[in-house]
């Protein structure tokens, strides 16, 4: 019917790439990653969800009809 | 009180971005929907993993979410025995002995199967209460959720709740069963996502694990507790007072292991409908199996986090700030949002905002779908309109009636959600009243399904008294320092049990074992009208087994299973 991990691995990959860019540009401002303990989350959280939703995108394409597939 | 968390720009964009996704995938799905078996059923054809990622994520919605983090703070690790000794073995037990049933008869919902298996009162029963129960569980969630966001976020309560439940009527009327699943795996990963980074940094704070216990030791010992009684799951529960859930390995084995658990995963139609849609009868088997294995995780994302609440609490340096109640409590439902305001800036923290959203509609729309399809096959279709032996004609008019029924699911939710803001006590009070419910269910299931003498008179009567007398029970006892009839005692008190928690397990307990002797009594003494034909493919001994020669043992549902309960044990001793 469809592929779930299309639409997932398109959502993460646009998340991914709008918090990096956001954790990019935010950087120098270390008053605002105080709560974080000092720690860009926004970057590390980006090309995690980046490299997870290009994974998925990757996993639909290779496998054209996953219906038949197991997990 | 409580100072606002403003959110930023960004974090409103990402969840426009999620709200897009969820819509996008039923309008996706709405030209699928032909009739009622694709809209009520996702015509039987989900893969295995993606129904085994919406069956844990179905169940992880808004009050699962906000109340085992709460529980974390209250109780400590002993809240993972939901999880490891409550869920688990649950759900090994529907994946192996019990899914062959419920697939091979066909039934297209659990009061279905009660039909077939003993006769239409008991289906009735249980159909009706099941709407009930369905429509109130959504809008308590639902209304949990809108008085959080109000409170911490200065979100207007009524939009929240309009809004959100106009979001998932969308894609559930849209796109139907398999919307409500596809969407499930997706929030799936956005819950997960959305709060992992609130682990590693409320870890990192406390010095990690071992940081942890470390700060626990005191705030353990000022309570009357051994140092580590919030690190451990099974070392002090040789006594209830000794440990902080107050019940002891006797009440948490019977009472939460096996009968709330069992009660819960093996006959809420809500949870076992996910498996029901699955490709084949192996696949539905495997689904429970493959949802336990992230179920298994799952305490390190929400029970951990609330246990490092505590710890944040009890420290005035860390600035981590609870609501209080009336008696200087922590209001422990605010666990979870407290935490992603304390650690996550803008951009994560609307991400984290989006998993308690995602957690939310997943529930919603468990409940949504769920209700959908008992009103239109077992309510509807049984005692309204029959079919009419035109199979085009009827699917398109059931269609329809799962359409309407999915609006109108919707808008009772809503009101339930708006009785809940005039009884704030009805929450806990309903929660009760589910394990009432679900503990007989699963005695007259579990008998029905491996006992072929198990007449319907008797399963209705066992449904009936074994609620009753849990009812009595509740009636009769109370938890120590109730204040209000809600909690028990409004017949007079007999009994007064330490902890609110004991209470529920017992009730549970005589609820179960009253439905089972009563069924299996009535049973003997009635005359079992179906014939071995009526009963094949529905009783244990007239059922062939399924054959499984060419598979290999590790993609057998069996082989599958060890391997998850091989793991649960480990979790189990590591944190012993």
């Amino acid at each position: 019917m469809v592929d779930i991990r299309i639409p997932i691995g398109l959502m993460f990959t646009i998340l991914g790439v709008l918090i990096t860019v956001f954790g990019l540009s935010t950087h120098s401002n270390s008053e605002m990653y105080l709560r974080s303990l000092g720690v860009n989350v926004n970057i590390i959280m980006g090309i995690f969800m980046l490299v997870f939703g290009l994974i998925m995108l990757y996993l639909a394409r290779k496998k054209k009809d996953p219906g038949t597939a197991d997990g | 009180m409580l100072e606002k968390l403003d959110l930023s720009w960004i974090d409103y964009l990402i969840m426009l971005i999620y709200f897009v996704f969820v819509l996008g995938i039923g309008w996706f799905l709405r030209k699928y929907m032909k009739n009622a078996n694709a809209f009520l059923e996702a015509g039987r054809s989900i893969p295995a993993w993606v129904a085994g990622l919406a069956f844990i994520s179905t169940n992880l919605g808004a009050l699962e979410v906000m109340g085992m983090t709460g529980s974390g703070m209250k109780y400590g690790m002993l809240t993972t025995h939901f999880y490891w000794i409550g869920a688990i073995p649950a759900m090994i037990f529907l994946a192996v002995f019990m899914m062959p049933f419920y697939y091979g008869s066909k039934a297209r919902s659990v009061p279905e199967f009660l039909k077939l298996r003993y006769d239409e009162k008991t289906r009735g029963l249980n159909a009706i209460l099941f709407a009930v129960m369905t429509i109130l569980a959504s809008g308590i969630s639902m209304y949990a959720l809108a008085i959080l966001m109000e409170k911490v976020l200065g979100w207007d309560f009524n939009i929240s709740l309009w809004v959100s439940a106009l979001i998932v009527l969308g894609y559930t009327y849209l796109g139907g069963l398999s919307s409500a699943i596809y969407n499930e795996v997706l929030q799936f990963f956005i819950i997960v996502i959305g709060l992992l980074p609130l682990v590693f940094l409320s870890l990192k704070d406390v010095g990690g694990w071992a940081g942890l216990k470390e700060s626990l030791a005191p705030i353990s010992t000022d309570m009357g507790y051994a140092a580590d009684a919030w690190t451990t799951t099974w070392k002090y529960s040789g006594h209830a007072t000794s440990n902080p859930l107050g019940v002891e390995w006797f009440g948490i084995l019977f009472g939460l292991g096996f009968v709330l658990s069992f009660g819960y995963w093996c006959t809420n139609f809500l949870i076992v409908q996910r498996a029901f849609a699955a490709e084949s009868v192996t696949a539905s088997r495997k689904v429970p199996l493959i949802g336990a294995i992230p179920k298994m995780f799952i305490p390190f994302l929400i029970i951990v986090p609330g246990i490092i609440s505590l710890a944040l609490w009890k420290d005035p340096s860390k600035n981590f700030v609870m609501p209080l109640d009336a008696g200087g409590k922590p209001i422990y439902d605010y666990t979870i949002i407290m935490l992603l305001r304390q650690y996550l800036p803008a951009g994560v923290l609307g991400l984290g905002i989006t998993a308690l959203l995602a957690s939310f509609m997943s529930g919603m729309a468990g409940n949504v779908s769920a209700f959908n399809t008992v009103w239109t096959y077992d309510i509807y279709q049984s005692y309204i309109r029959r079919p009419t032996g035109n199979e085009e004609a009827d699917g398109k008019h059931y269609l329809n009636v799962g359409r309407v029924a999915t609006i109108f699911g919707v808008l009772l939710s809503i009101a339930a959600a708006y009785i809940a803001t005039k009884f704030g006590n009805i929450m806990d009070f309903l929660q009760t009243i589910f394990s009432m419910i679900n503990a007989p269910l699963f005695a007259v299931i579990f008998l029905g399904m491996f006992w072929r003498r198990t007449t319907g008179h008797a399963a209705f009567i066992g449904l009936l008294s074994g609620f009753l007398l849990a009812l009595l029970h509740h009636g009769l006892t109370v938890p120590e320092g109730a204040t209000t009839l809600v909690k028990g005692g409004w017949l007079g008190v007999v009994h007064t049990y330490p902890v609110e928690m004991a209470q529920n397990f017992w009730t549970a307990i005589i609820a179960f074992s009253s439905a089972t002797l009563i069924t299996v009594f009535l049973s003997l003494v009635t005359r079992q009208i179906k014939t071995e034909d009526d009963l094949r493919g529905l009783v244990y001994s007239l059922t062939p087994r399924l054959k499984e020669e060419n598979v290999p043992w590790y993609q057998r549902p069996a082989g599958l299973a060890v391997i998850v309960a091989v793991i649960c044990i480990i979790l189990s001793i590591m944190f012993w």
